[in-house]
């Protein structure tokens, strides 16, 4: 009990500034982890969280055998995957492409450059895309200079995808550059100095030396992309999507929030939905760190 | 480099360079379209398919439709209102969260560090926040919904701590001798040795509520408390016609124009002051590398 007073005269005023933030953690994060049971009841607003009916696993049940089950799940992991694909290695090109530019200021022009898309608004970024892809937009009348016929590129279910990848890799690839560029950066001189000793070509130098010393970064983040897989973001989605694109392009956060929010308000159902991904979600990292740690050594925490 | 370079690596030079520009074209060019479009005047736009190279037809009528556009008018004062007020009071909690967490043998900091963490990685979902927020806390349409649950976020946080642990533990010592209290310690010796980072964190937190829009759709219902963006979906992805006007005037014809002038007015801030603020921004990769 001494012990636990003089503890709190050392650290009083220390107690006194962790209140307002744990205060906000357990508000604003561990609240909805606790509302979150609404999942497991008939949510009534009248009667309250606890008040509710409680149902068990029926709405999950509902979800599982319900005809979106499937297809948010597959749309899910498919623009997950595409996006992997394409726009994982998208940065570290750039970033190798750009470290052999040699003219310092040509190359930093470039950077600055590339990660301009990245500091335009969401809405904004969305509403170009809308406007470009549009029957008379610009982007559709490229395409047309190519014979592609001139239609709504996103009224059409099997456009979707690759206007919500190769958006995203315009968005982000600049600035995801940055980490590979720093990675870069630290490789040690010396073993380029060696390389040439040995008798390395630029193309040696590459293989040998460079594609080796930025290896941690790109496992690290790699992994760090699997983690996330099944928790896509839905703000993208539910700017660029419609009724005529939903077969492709629903995934489950944004379904959750047509169902829970923009449409209907199946609060119990919705939250079963978005509970279901957040354990995936969660179990994925765990996962994704556990293997970072064995070939890595590093860890998210 | 002093070596001859041989006849494949100038090959390879000149078509990297070539790559590169194209990349800085591709990116840029859109941009340049918009802005080429806005300038444009309406008439000779509709007429215009393809690519821009410089504005159809002179005209400067989108934009005074804009400016006068009480809609664009109302969002930028409630976002600047929200930026500013907003971005000081995330500021004031991640500092008090950063320093908490970056004292050693605080008893209390490896449970509460746990307790952040883990909420990096779960989450309770959409709707049993949207519950909280709108019913339990009562905060629909108050502009407090826009501020209060996004108080801290955790990777500003963690970068913060971090640069408060590598400040010297001599520093607070030699403070608390003389009398000083955490307040103190915090206020006066640690944030102001920390500037590099508080630019980062600023700016971080100031663009994220200038970006946002779904909390406001979500939680705001009265039109006059709208943040720009969420004027900017009605129009651009929208293409709500109302929202692009006063109501009186003749929109006909303007559509695109208008689009154009109204990405313009709203980018142009950012665009303004983004060759001084980006090297701050990649600053905050660099400290968040450090620990990742």
């Amino acid at each position: 009990m001494d012990r636990a007073v003089a503890g709190f005269r050392r650290h009083g005023a220390l107690y006194l500034m962790a209140v307002p933030v744990a205060l906000y953690y357990i508000v604003f994060h561990y609240g909805p982890m606790y509302g979150a049971v609404i999942a497991f009841k008939d949510f009534d607003i009248s009667k309250g969280i606890w008040g509710s009916t409680w149902v068990g696993f029926k709405h999950f049940t509902d979800f599982f055998s319900s005809f979106y089950f499937w297809r948010i799940l597959r749309n899910t992991v498919l623009l997950s995957l595409y996006q992997l694909l394409w726009g994982f290695p998208a940065p570290i090109l750039l970033a190798l492409l750009l470290n052999e530019i040699r003219h310092v200021r040509f190359r930093r022009f470039i950077q600055t450059a590339s990660y301009l898309p990245h500091f335009i608004s969401m809405v904004v970024a969305c509403g170009m895309l809308v406007d470009f892809c549009s029957r008379d937009g610009v982007i559709t009348g490229l395409l047309a200079a190519v014979g592609i016929p001139p239609v709504n590129l996103l009224t059409q279910p099997g456009n979707f995808r690759t206007v919500y990848v190769a958006s995203g890799i315009w968005q982000e690839a600049g600035w995801g550059a940055i980490i590979y560029l720093a990675a870069l950066s630290g490789i040690d001189v010396q073993l380029y100095e060696a390389a040439v000793i040995d008798g390395a070509g630029r193309m040696r130098k590459l293989l040998s030396v460079t594609i080796p010393g930025i290896m941690p970064t790109v496992v690290l983040m790699f992994l760090l992309h699997v983690g996330r897989i099944m928790s896509l973001g839905f703000e993208k989605i539910i700017l660029l999507y419609n009724p005529n694109t939903y077969e492709t392009a629903d995934i489950i956060s944004s379904f959750v929030y047509r169902k829970g929010l923009g449409e209907g308000f199946q609060f119990s159902f919705t939250a079963a939905v978005g509970l279901f991904s957040s354990v995936i979600n969660l179990t994925l990292v765990v996962a994704a760190n556990a293997v970072s740690r064995r070939v890595n050594q590093t860890s998210l925490w | 480099m002093a070596f001859k370079e041989s006849a494949a690596g100038r090959v390879f030079d000149a078509v990297n360079a070539g790559l590169m520009v194209l990349v800085v074209v591709v990116t840029l060019y859109p941009m340049l379209y918009i802005v080429f479009g806005s300038l444009s005047s309406a008439s000779a736009l509709v007429g215009h398919g393809g690519l821009l190279l410089h504005p159809e037809g002179f005209s400067l009528k989108a934009f005074s439709a804009v400016i006068r556009n009480p809609n664009i008018l109302s969002g930028y004062r409630t976002t600047l209102l929200i930026v500013v007020l907003g971005t000081a009071f995330n500021l004031f909690m991640t500092a008090l969260g950063a320093y908490v967490l970056s004292r050693r043998g605080f008893p209390l900091g490896k449970p509460l560090m746990m307790g952040i963490v883990f909420t990096m990685y779960f989450s309770g979902g959409l709707i049993p926040r949207y519950l909280l927020i709108y019913r339990t806390l009562g905060l629909g349409n108050n502009l407090l919904a826009l501020v209060l649950p996004s108080a801290i976020a955790t990777w500003n946080l963690l970068i913060m701590r971090t640069y408060f642990q590598g400040i010297p533990e001599s520093m607070e010592e030699s403070a608390k001798i003389d009398g000083a209290n955490d307040f103190h310690v915090l206020f006066r010796i640690i944030l102001p040795l920390s500037l590099p980072v508080v630019a980062v964190v600023t700016l971080y937190y100031g663009v994220g509520h200038w970006n946002a829009w779904f909390d406001a759709m979500v939680f705001i219902r009265e039109r006059a408390l709208y943040p720009l963006q969420l004027i900017l979906r009605e129009i651009l992805v929208l293409s709500n016609m109302d929202t692009m006007g006063s109501g009186g005037e003749d929109l006909e014809g303007l559509g695109e124009n208008l689009k154009y002038a109204t990405i313009v007015t709203a980018t142009l801030p950012i665009l303004f002051a983004y060759p001084f603020i980006q090297k701050y921004f990649v600053k905050g990769i660099m400290i968040g590398a450090v620990k990742g």
